[in-house]
């Protein structure tokens, strides 16, 4: 029989691409129709702090990997140990992550000034938006790991979040190549 | 299934009839919604009707209408009779309640998500009707909200009810993306065995690629909602060309998604049609599985046709030929489908039930529709006639007929499974010869006056001198919509009555096939008894000669070679 819990994250995180896939193309429209990007006297977005910023998220994808291999295995040290470590490193993407957009408001690069940072500020937020939402799922998942409750359950959870996870993590290179680097 | 009895424990009223996680009680909550949805919808056109056949006077029980409020009422009509009837009731009701007894599941797959996707959608319910009360009224920026009309508040004099708009839009989409997920993956994970996809009846398959179709489709648009949202509260020039923006951006993203979402309502009213012939010709369907191929060839293509509503806003010529070509195609499965529907009665040993009559409808009307759309779909065509009521006609054809005739097909074919009664028979003909001559009398005057010029969402035609001598085909138009309207009133009462005085529905009234009528007339919570039934064969199997009687339920074992 299928998995169903499984099946339908999988149905959802379809629709989800599709999501990003609209804010996408909305993003190409505007950057292949323009002469120049970034327009001028717009500032350039910070290409290495978010290189290394990329490589935070990446990886929590592997922290996050050992915590579903620990779930499977049932070892349940290791699980809030592994889920420990992803909150961590996807706390610090998020903080560097503001720390970037503040530093790009203060040369005046806001979402108002034009399709560039409209664009910018749309498409790295709804990113970002995602990464909180996952975040908080996994700040709740803790908390019941750490109260020790039942094991199956638990492990149902946080496969589910596994795949909503990896599916944050494997966006970002693209949103990075495309935003950032082309 | 004994952790599905543990999971569905207490069974008090509130949790039986109000916050329940029951698919019936929440198909019935849908229904129940879109119900009250389509008088408000009824009514607006009433007002618009008025106003159009007798423009300088004042509508009775409403007041006069300027030309704001008429770009209200003609918004609101749209967005109410396809996000918040069609869908409600084609999806949400029909789609609830048959998917887990068709394919044999106690319940949806999540059911606690689908009790949060029907009070996802109550709120927007809710959300949408605050906006008739807002400072400024509802949205006036049309159905399709086409910026830079919907991107300023200055444009329309609406600020609050277009942010409602948008909001309702938005939590009816999540609302809908839940529901899609339960319907998949219920389909998919809890068939009951036997049940493969090449026995899963057709109204299924069809709710199943509407589904999929919206499920891919409705993200881009949420996209230019967002987007949407933000020009108009932080000043972002996505679609405000002044700053850059792109109107036309919107409309490839509303249409990206508005043409599937037009198959997402017409495939499942085309499923209820598909279920409902067979039974009342005693035949089996036509050609069953090229009818779920030429539906998936259909939602395949309906992602790259959507430039088709754009052949006057300015497009790239070199886009129209393309989309002109794919719209063309498109109307080739469907095509078959409809072969398949008049093919499935050919010597059949028809039937002449109220469902029935409702199907036969929706056939015809839908021919006369689908041939409209074929001129709308010809770019060099379509320049002449785009924005006219040539248009409303070809649209109201097309989907009024699917929502009309293919949900009350199934609305009368299913009642009996739904409540347990039977409805009175005398009463559901007269609805539905009413409901045909007024609904012709209606739409079918407005192909002429589209090809005299008439444009869409205007408020006073008398305005436009070439339009003057042509206001007696408004005035008919608007007769047939007050008949059409009063023409529902043996409906409501055949529904009153049939609720109210209690003539029990036996389990299988139409002597049909498919699982859920192996259930009792209406199914209990976890819709079987102890044993879930078993599938043996395909749903459609009339007058095989081997069986007893003229059907052969899914779950039934022939005696081998009796007799
Ligand atoms: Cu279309």
């Amino acid at each position: 029989m299928v998995d169903a819990p499984r099946l339908g994250m999988l149905i959802f995180l379809g629709s989800e691409t599709m999501l990003f896939a609209g804010f996408i193309a909305a993003f190409l429209v505007f950057r292949l129709g323009a002469p120049v990007w970034p327009p001028p006297f717009q500032p350039r977005l910070p290409v290495e702090l978010t290189g290394a910023n990329t490589g935070v998220l990446l990886l929590s994808g592997y922290t996050m990997w050992r915590a579903l291999r620990a779930a499977r295995d049932e070892k349940h040290a290791g699980l809030t140990r592994s889920l420990a470590q992803t909150a961590l490193l996807g706390a610090t993407f998020l903080g560097v992550q503001g720390y970037e957009w503040g530093r790009l408001l203060a040369f005046g690069l806001t979402a108002s000034s034009g399709v560039y940072g409209g664009t910018f500020y749309t498409l790295i937020g709804a990113h970002a938006v995602h990464v909180v939402a996952a975040l908080a799922w996994l700040a709740l998942l803790l908390i019941g790991t750490r109260r020790g409750g039942d094991a199956a359950p638990a492990h149902v959870g946080v496969s589910l979040l596994g795949m909503y996870w990896y599916f944050v993590v494997a966006l970002w290179p693209l949103l990075y190549t495309l935003v950032y680097l082309a | 299934m004994t952790t599905a009895t543990a999971q569905h424990g207490e069974h008090g009223f509130w949790t039986t009839h109000v916050f329940s996680t029951d698919h019936k009680t929440i198909g019935k909550q849908y229904l129940t919604l879109g119900l009250f949805w389509a008088v408000v919808g009824g009514l607006l056109t009433y007002v618009m009707r008025w106003q159009l056949a007798w423009p300088e006077t004042v509508v009775p029980g409403w007041g006069e209408i300027g030309p704001e409020t008429y770009n209200a009422l003609v918004t609101m009509h749209g967005t109410i009779m396809v996000f918040f009837v069609a869908m409600p009731i084609l999806l949400g009701a029909f789609g609830n309640f048959l998917i887990p007894l068709m394919v044999g599941a106690r319940d949806m797959a999540f059911p606690r998500l689908n009790m949060l996707s029907l009070w996802v959608f109550a709120l927007a319910s809710l959300l949408l009707f605050i906006s008739f009360f807002v400072p400024g009224g509802a949205a006036a920026a049309g159905w399709t909200g086409y910026p830079p009309l919907s991107a300023k508040a200055e444009y329309t004099g609406v600020n609050w009810g277009m942010d409602l708009w948008i909001l309702a839009h938005a939590l009816e989409f999540a609302a809908f993306l839940m529901g899609g997920v339960n319907y998949l993956t219920t389909a998919i994970a809890f068939r009951v065995p036997g049940m493969t996809f090449s026995r899963l009846p057709l109204v299924i398959w069809q709710q199943l690629t509407a589904t999929t179709l919206f499920l891919l489709s409705v993200g881009p648009l949420i996209a230019g909602a967002v987007m949407l949202l933000l020009d108009r509260q932080i000043g972002t020039h996505f679609f405000t060309p002044g700053g850059g923006g792109d109107p036309l951006l919107w409309q490839h993203l509303f249409w990206f998604f508005g043409h599937p979402e037009v198959y997402v309502i017409l495939l499942p009213a085309v499923g209820l049609v598909l279920d409902v012939l067979p039974v009342f010709s005693r035949k089996p369907i036509f050609g069953y599985r090229w009818i779920i191929a030429s539906t998936i060839v259909a939602g395949g293509l309906s992602f790259i046709v959507w430039a088709h509503h754009m052949f006057v806003s300015g497009i790239d010529p070199r886009l129209a030929m393309p989309f002109s070509i794919t719209t063309i195609l498109i109307s080739v499965p469907f095509a078959y489908l409809m072969f398949a529907m008049i093919a499935t009665l050919w010597r059949g040993s028809i039937r002449f039930d109220t469902p029935m009559l409702f199907a036969l409808g929706f056939i015809a009307m839908f021919i006369v529709g689908g041939l409209t759309g074929i001129f709308n779909g010809s770019a060099p065509a379509d320049i002449y006639i785009s924005d006219t009521y040539f248009v409303v006609a070809h649209f109201h054809y097309t989907l009024f007929s699917s929502v009309f005739f293919g949900g009350l097909a199934g609305f009368y074919f299913w009642f009996p499974k739904m409540f347990g009664r039977l409805m009175n028979e005398t009463l559901g003909k007269l609805h539905f010869w009413l409901t045909i001559v007024f609904f012709n009398a209606t739409f079918f005057p407005m192909h002429n006056i589209g090809l005299a010029g008439m444009m869409r969402r205007i408020a006073n035609p008398l305005q436009y001198d070439f339009l003057v001598p042509h206001q007696w085909i408004n005035v008919v138009a608007t007769i047939g919509t007050m008949l059409l309207l009063a023409s529902q009133i043996p409906f409501v009462m055949n529904v009153v009555w049939s609720l109210v005085a209690v003539r029990p529905a036996p389990k299988n009234p139409w002597q049909a096939n498919t699982l859920e009528w192996t259930a009792p007339s209406p199914p209990p919570h976890l819709n079987w008894g102890e044993a879930l039934p078993v599938v043996y064969r395909g749903p459609y199997e009339y007058s095989v000669p081997e069986a007893p009687e003229d059907w052969l339920p899914q779950d039934r074992v022939l005696a081998a070679r009796a007799r």
